[in-house]
């Protein structure tokens, strides 16, 4: 018989810290997954992404497809795995895309002078009052739809609120001490801007850049699933999630997993950046 | 505002390659003939000089005429009338749905219990990370498919609009009980929650009768933000349910490069979200009187954080 043993202190402090812990530390084995996946997928998955077989078409998840197989029996698991690399690689681009024209705006507005902040302003502004997806399906008119439109689409969009974050962290490091005192020291322009100013709004950039990649990704997928992005068969969680929607009634996983695979994206990125975040001591 | 983003909607027509008069006639593989794009450039009013396109541009676009679009053939501003208030009604029905879900995740995440707020917590991160098109294809599975409760697509009966409507309510829900929470704590640290509970408020009360108000104020300014994510949404969510609306007629004139329909939805959805900021603002101080006295600066509505980057 064993004797009831209340835990000691330090034990349930140790829980407790697992449990905060515990998104963190799913977060960055899945994030290493992917990074995987998208480098070297045969690793994870050994077969063709797009090798047919007829004959196993709709089969469902089972030992030898743990994921079953789409219309055409390609393998769902493996498509996945080589899709983490398309999928991420627009998620990315996008990200800095609009990360880069965000901070060109941003930087301009901050030191360009007034009039600059005023129509850098107004540019947002008006940006702003196109919400979400407008802005994608505006530029995807313009363009055409694909792969690189829709990246460009998703990266455009994001780049307002980049551009008003570096804005303020421009203004608000300007007004600190260190700026005058590398004026003081006789500092060019260019030198301040590089050495300054863009090093303190590196940080938050950073984390900011992170919790994006995750919606970009939404985004990006989002255009494929309504065949404005990447089409299939080429492996890419939006486009599997588009033809996946054909066959809802009938084959739930090939809707399921893909979909889980871009949630548990964003989920990795939004804990990683909030992680990020607290180490950056406070995005506000 | 308008008449900015307008302006960049044409600046933006213009720079597309290729020529608009090919497109009114069916695109490079219709093999037009001379005259007849020499005719669509007359009727259209393409053979003027770009600034006097822009002027007709903005000159017809405050008498309310959208132009024709190329591949309906009917006046622009028709489809969007027809088209307007489903979309609308969906967006509203919505955003109270995802009100309700918040309010409850907020005072369940903010409850004393640590397993509460890391639950509510997790709720709240995964709700507000759910892609719109995947929630639809996984309440339809679950739903329709599997359980058999509700139709899979909107079928005019009242039951077919609860998945539409969820669809849109949960991610939402998720954003704005992620800000309400965080005001909420701050709340419940003020001294206004110390003084009421020393009166002998109970914890619930206290939540109910004095945080709750003091959370809902970015919710509030939030809900503007949430309804432009809800109106485009509406793109993905009426293509899923097959239902008539705004979002819909939307994504076929994108398909189908329909450059006068794509601008006007664009431009309407543009001065509706204005409408909403405004309003959204007005609720804002009245829920919060400390506001009316306040100067009323260029502060910027809040965004959830991951949407500012996005």
């Amino acid at each position: 018989m064993t004797a009831l043993r209340l835990p000691t202190a330090r034990e349930t402090r140790r829980r407790a810290d697992l449990l905060s812990r515990l998104p963190l530390v799913l977060a960055a084995v899945f994030a290493v997954l992917l990074a995987v996946a998208a480098v070297a997928p045969g690793i994870l998955a050994p077969g063709s992404p797009t090798a047919i077989d007829p004959a196993q078409a709709f089969a469902p998840p089972s030992t030898e497809h743990v994921f079953g197989t789409d219309e055409s029996g390609r393998d769902v698991y493996t498509r996945i795995v080589h899709g983490a690399g398309p999928s991420l690689l627009i998620g990315v681009a996008a990200t800095a895309i609009g990360l880069g024209l965000g901070t060109l705006l941003g930087l301009l507005a901050g030191l360009g002078g007034r009039v600059a902040d005023y129509a850098v302003g107004r540019t947002v502004e008006v940006l702003f009052a196109l919400p979400g997806l407008l802005l994608a399906l505006l530029v995807i008119v313009l363009v055409g739809p694909g792969p690189v439109p829709a990246t460009i689409a998703v990266g455009l969009s994001s780049a307002p609120g980049y551009a008003r974050l570096v804005r303020g962290q421009v203004i608000g490091i300007r007004a600190t001490g260190y700026v005058e005192a590398a004026r003081v020291l006789g500092h060019g322009r260019t030198r301040i801007l590089a050495r300054t100013i863009v090093p303190n709004t590196a940080r938050q950039l950073l984390v900011l850049a992170t919790l994006g990649i995750g919606q970009a990704i939404v985004w990006a997928s989002t255009l494929s699933f309504l065949g404005l992005g990447t089409e299939p068969p080429a492996p890419e969680w939006g486009a599997m999630l588009n033809a996946g929607r054909t066959y809802l009634q009938v084959a739930w996983w090939m809707t399921v997993f893909p979909g889980l695979a871009i949630v548990g994206t964003i989920l990795a990125a939004t804990v990683l950046g909030r992680a990020l975040e607290r180490r950056a001591g406070g995005l506000r | 505002m308008l008449w900015a983003v307008a302006t960049i909607v044409f600046v933006g027509i213009r720079l597309v390659p290729g020529d608009p008069a090919l497109a009114i006639l069916g695109g490079p593989g219709s093999q037009a003939s001379a005259e007849a794009l020499a005719a669509v450039r007359a009727e259209y009013g393409l053979d003027q000089p770009v600034l006097v396109q822009y002027g007709a541009f903005l000159g017809r676009l405050v008498t309310g005429d959208f132009g024709e679009s190329y591949v309906l053939r009917r006046p622009v501003a028709d489809v969007i009338g027809a088209q307007i208030g489903a979309t609308l009604a969906l967006a509203a029905a919505s955003l109270v749905v995802a009100w309700a879900i918040a309010i409850g995740l907020a005072l369940v995440s903010t409850g004393r219990s640590r397993w509460a707020r890391s639950i509510g917590g997790g709720i709240e991160t995964v709700a507000a990370a759910l892609p719109q098109f995947w929630l639809a294809s996984i309440l339809v599975i679950v739903f329709a498919t599997g359980l058999g409760w509700l139709p899979a697509v909107a079928d005019g009966t009242p039951a077919g609009v609860v998945l539409p409507v969820l669809t849109l309510a949960i991610p939402v829900a998720g954003f704005l009980a992620q800000i309400m929470r965080e005001s909420m704590l701050d709340a419940l640290a003020a001294p206004f929650s110390l003084a009421a509970r020393s009166r002998g408020e109970s914890e619930t009360g206290l939540r109910l009768r004095h945080a709750l108000r003091h959370a809902a104020v970015p919710g509030v300014e939030l809900s503007a933000w949430a309804f432009g994510y809800l109106v485009s949404g509406a793109v993905v969510v009426e293509t899923m349910f097959a239902m008539p609306g705004l979002g819909r007629t939307l994504l076929q004139a994108v398909t189908l490069r329909d450059v006068p329909l794509v601008t006007a939805v664009v431009l309407v959805v543009a001065l509706a979200y204005l409408v909403v900021t405004f309003l959204a603002d007005v609720a804002a101080t009245l829920i919060d009187p400390r506001r009316r006295d306040a100067e009323t600066g260029d502060r910027p509505a809040p965004t959830p954080r991951a949407e500012v980057a996005a």
